[in-house]
């Protein structure tokens, strides 16, 4: 079935979801269909690869060739309190038995009949206002499963739950979603692992809701390891309440061309927001992401990492805005955008913005880019360090100086293991 | 702060707020056609390129959407069927002041053009409308070979340098509003310098626009000869009328090897003209552009003056200062387009808003494919005076390749509450302490202008600040 036809999804999905979600969906895929494509005249597509966007050659994904191999290859964290391992829009494996009680986690569709209420309220209730309203209709329209996590007030979750999103077969589309809801004052970290089964070439079309309910503590974090070719959405939007915080990391190892858009909105005072995004760019491969740190409540803070490291023909899309609401007083928000371009194809644009509408607030914002510094790269040559293994070095250093705003051990090791592996440098 | 804003912003204008009646020789009539371009050419006496010229441009004019997808959509209350497009008594500009009709001449001196000229300017023309009334050099500055005359009089005297450059560095489907002034252009100045001359005293402009629901539309255009050097500054003003007024100039400037090129800008036009102007050097090897750009009145501004550095070791800067009162948005900004390796740029903007003002900061710092060693500079500033002042920050840098460096760092803040109650404290009202924090705030930018422009230019913010506070 292919992607852009009018038909409806699946039979087996249509039971699954109950009937006011299915119309929603109805009404989800004439607004994918109505919404024009994007042109690079628009704003928010500027500098874009629009002609990455035609997705006839894709089509639904039917089930995965092997669910086992799938489920045995889910491995992430040594130590975690939960898993889900998603494959082809469907839920392959749950582990949830070690959770603490009242934490509910589970596949979308179930949470739609046995959760209406929840589900109803945080449910994609951020609309996507940085670009991509048409591909989040889609998204929606052809929603199968996902995962909710809600975690109720008070409660910690010590170790970090971890939901696996596998896409299986070439041209395959998968509609990966993660919706978290964190109750007053409760604590949790979740990782989304977004892997390709096959490195074959595949569309994935995500969106993710975080809502942080008064005081609660969330670490996210999206490792992304699509086949280089392929083509993704990652639609994340983040609502902090009073006095939380938020802590969303957006690593992409893979893809051809991925549009990432992020979005968090400061609705308490209090509220706390730190984005960051690790992106080693090489080959053909082009990242186009979009922030927006929205402070529409006083005494807020955001602050916004983002680093790009740029080989081979690389290109890199950075567009983020601050944007204080009339009445944010005492907003302290913060932006930067590194570029390290290693290679002479590589084209790197910055798009650093501010929209201020109060006064009293502290924002700055920066944007560099720059090279490898040959006196960097001379120091350790001539402690017999190769100059190429050198550049690894520097540029893992690069990333891993971002890292450090992690505030646990294992995690850091784990993602720091991670980007040392997929930069090639040397163990120690 | 939050302090809320109570302030007439009639009494800032003062300076510039009087009209006397003139009876003007030629007029175009109001609105835009194919007619009102040949009746401009027939009485400028154009050559047929230039008339081929503005009619295509028009036809571009036409063709070209208004930018709202990006820019304010205040442009939109522009009625082009209202405006006057050509209003003057006669083509040719007086060489001496005796000659300027009397209520002209007037104007002038109560803006005190003549008085600077004896005193510090090595050549001034002084435009009125559509043409200028008034154009002179000092004789020993014309002995050198600096020209220095109108866009007509370049044009009908200079082809061979004229015709080279015109048009060159800014096309004339640029965008809309380059068009527009492609089309109906009159006024501005053409300056030659010849290599090796290095003119000491600055050269000035004045633009003032006296008729009502008018258009002005100057086109300027100066050479700097390889290794010679000059100084431009303009200033601008118009009564404050109930009807929309617009001005739209376009100004090129090219820098030869090692020429050195600054253009200073004092923009006070009143709160109901649209400022709409497009500006931008060509340097070449070794040679250096600055644009010191001030924007203090108009209703709506938008000009992003740029640099195209196109020859090695090309040096580009831009150093702007808005101020954005109640009512006013200030759309500036900067292009670096970095085209010859080695080649360095440096923007430096401070804003302020005030009251109900915005102030946009929009910038570009293009870097293509193959170059080595450009460096790019950018730091912004942005303060703002009350609740309800805005203020805006966007930059698109586009770097290719390794071997250069850009950075950029932008900040928004407000004038301490500490600072205030300090100078509070030692006896100085709140009023004048906001004034002296703000002057603290561009004074190192100020200090690039020329000295009699950075004089006025305090007591421009001074009086702009009158009354923001209460």
């Amino acid at each position: 079935m292919s992607l852009t036809a009018s038909v409806p999804v699946s039979k087996e999905a249509e039971q699954n979801w109950p009937v006011w979600f299915q119309e929603q969906q109805a009404s989800a895929r004439s607004d994918y269909e109505t919404t024009p494509e994007p042109s690079r005249k628009d704003e928010a597509w500027r500098f874009s690869n629009i002609g990455a966007l035609r997705l006839s050659d894709f089509e639904v994904a039917g089930p995965v060739t092997s669910e086992g191999r799938l489920i045995n290859h889910s491995q992430g964290l040594a130590n975690f309190s939960a898993k889900l391992v998603f494959g082809n829009n469907a839920l392959l494996h749950q582990d949830v038995e070690r959770l603490p009680e009242g934490v509910l986690v589970k596949s979308l569709e179930v949470a739609a009949r046995e959760d209406e209420e929840l589900f109803r309220k945080f449910f994609m209730a951020q609309p996507v206002e940085l670009g991509s309203h048409k591909y989040a209709a889609l998204h929606k329209a052809r929603l199968s499963t996902g995962a909710l996590l809600y975690v109720p007030r008070n409660v910690e979750v010590t170790l970090p739950v971890e939901i696996f999103h596998w896409v299986d077969g070439e041209n395959s589309c998968i509609f990966p979603h993660t919706l978290v809801v964190c109750g007053e004052n409760s604590k949790i970290t979740v990782i989304d692992h977004f892997r390709s089964a096959d490195g074959k070439r595949a569309f994935a079309c995500g969106v993710n809701d975080l809502h942080l309910e008064r005081g609660a503590q969330l670490n996210y974090i999206a490792i992304q390891e699509w086949a280089t070719d392929s083509l993704a959405f990652h639609l994340n939007s983040t609502i902090v309440g009073r006095d939380a915080s938020s802590t969303a990391l957006n690593i992409n190892f893979g893809g051809g061309f991925v549009r990432g858009e992020s979005l968090s909105r400061l609705i308490g005072e209090g509220a706390r927001s730190v984005m960051l995004s690790l992106n080693p760019m090489q080959g053909e491969r082009q990242i186009d992401q979009r922030t927006l740190q929205d402070h529409a409540a006083p005494h807020a803070a955001s602050d916004l990492l983002y680093l790009n490291s740029l080989d081979g023909a690389a290109r890199t899309i950075f567009a983020g805005l601050i944007r204080v609401e009339r009445g944010a007083h005492r907003t302290d928000a913060y932006q930067k955008v590194r570029n390290l371009m290693l290679s002479d194809q590589a084209e790197a644009n910055s798009m650093p913005g501010l929209e201020i509408l109060a006064d009293d607030v502290r924002c700055t914002h920066g944007a560099t880019t720059g090279e490898i510094s040959e006196d960097e790269l001379f120091y350790m040559q001539a402690r017999g360090i190769r100059k190429t293994d050198g550049r690894r070095l520097i540029v893992n250093g690069f990333f891993q100086s971002l890292l450090e705003r992690l505030d646990s051990d294992s995690l850091r090791e784990y993602l720091g293991g991670l980007v040392s592996e997929k930069l090639g440098v040397p163990r120690t | 702060m939050n302090t809320e804003t109570k302030h007439d912003i009639a009494i800032d204008r003062s300076i510039g707020d009087f009209r006397y009646d003139i009876d003007y020789e030629f007029d175009a009539g109001t609105g835009l056609s194919e007619r009102t371009i040949n009746y401009i050419s027939d009485v400028k006496g154009d050559p047929d390129w230039i008339r081929e010229f503005r009619l295509d441009a028009y036809r571009k004019f036409i063709d070209k959407p208004m930018p709202t997808h990006w820019a304010s959509h205040d442009l939109d209350n522009i009625v082009f069927d209202k405006i006057r497009y050509y209003l003057s008594q006669g083509t040719t500009p007086k060489r001496s002041w005796d000659e300027v009709p009397e209520n002209v001449k007037r104007t002038f001196e109560r803006l005190g053009i003549p008085e600077q000229e004896r005193k510090f300017l090595a050549g001034v023309e002084a435009q009125f409308d559509s043409e200028a009334a008034y154009s002179n050099i000092k004789k020993a500055v014309g002995e050198q070979g600096v020209i220095f005359v109108g866009s007509t009089e370049g044009l009908h005297k200079h082809p061979e340098i004229f015709r080279r450059w015109f048009g060159k560095v800014i096309p004339t489907g640029d965008n809309k509003f380059s068009a527009l002034n492609s089309a109906v252009f009159s006024g501005g100045s053409f300056i030659y310098v010849p290599p090796g001359v290095k003119v000491k005293h600055p050269l000035q402009a004045y633009f003032r626009i006296n008729a009502e629901s008018f258009g002005q539309f100057e086109r300027t255009l100066i050479i700097a000869d390889e290794g010679s050097e000059v100084m431009y500054m303009e200033g601008c003003t118009a009564p404050k009328f109930e009807t929309t007024t617009l001005h739209s100039a376009v100004v090129e400037l090219v820098a030869l090897p090692g020429a050195k090129i600054q253009y200073v800008t004092v923009q006070n036009w009143s709160p109901n003209v649209f400022n709409l102007v497009t500006k931008r050097g060509l340097a070449h090897e070794e040679a250096e552009i600055k644009w010191i750009d001030c924007n203090i009145g108009s209703r709506l501004t938008m000009k992003y003056p740029g640099v195209v550095m196109r020859g090695r070791k090309a040096r580009g800067e831009v150093i702007s200062i808005a101020l954005a009162s109640d009512g006013q948005h200030q759309d500036t900004g900067a292009k670096m387009i970095h085209a010859a390796d080695e080649t360095t740029s440096n923007i430096v903007s401070k804003s302020i808003s005030i009251g109900t003002g915005r102030a946009t900061y929009r910038g570009l710092v293009h870097v293509p494919k193959h170059l080595k060693g450009c460096k790019n500079n950018t730091e912004c500033d942005a303060l703002l005076i009350n609740a309800h002042s805005r203020t805006d920050t966007y930059p698109t840098i586009s770097v290719r390749g390794q071997g250069n460096a850009c950075q950029h760092e932008a900040s928004v803040s407000q004038i301490s509450e500490e600072e205030i109650f300090y100078m509070q404290q030692r006896g100085i009202s709140e009023g004048a302490a906001m004034s002296l924090a703000v002057n603290g705030f561009v004074n190192d930018l100020v200090q690039q202008f020329p000295m009699e422009y950075s004089v006025e230019l305090k007591r421009l913010i001074d009086l702009e600040m009158e009354g923001s506070v209460g």
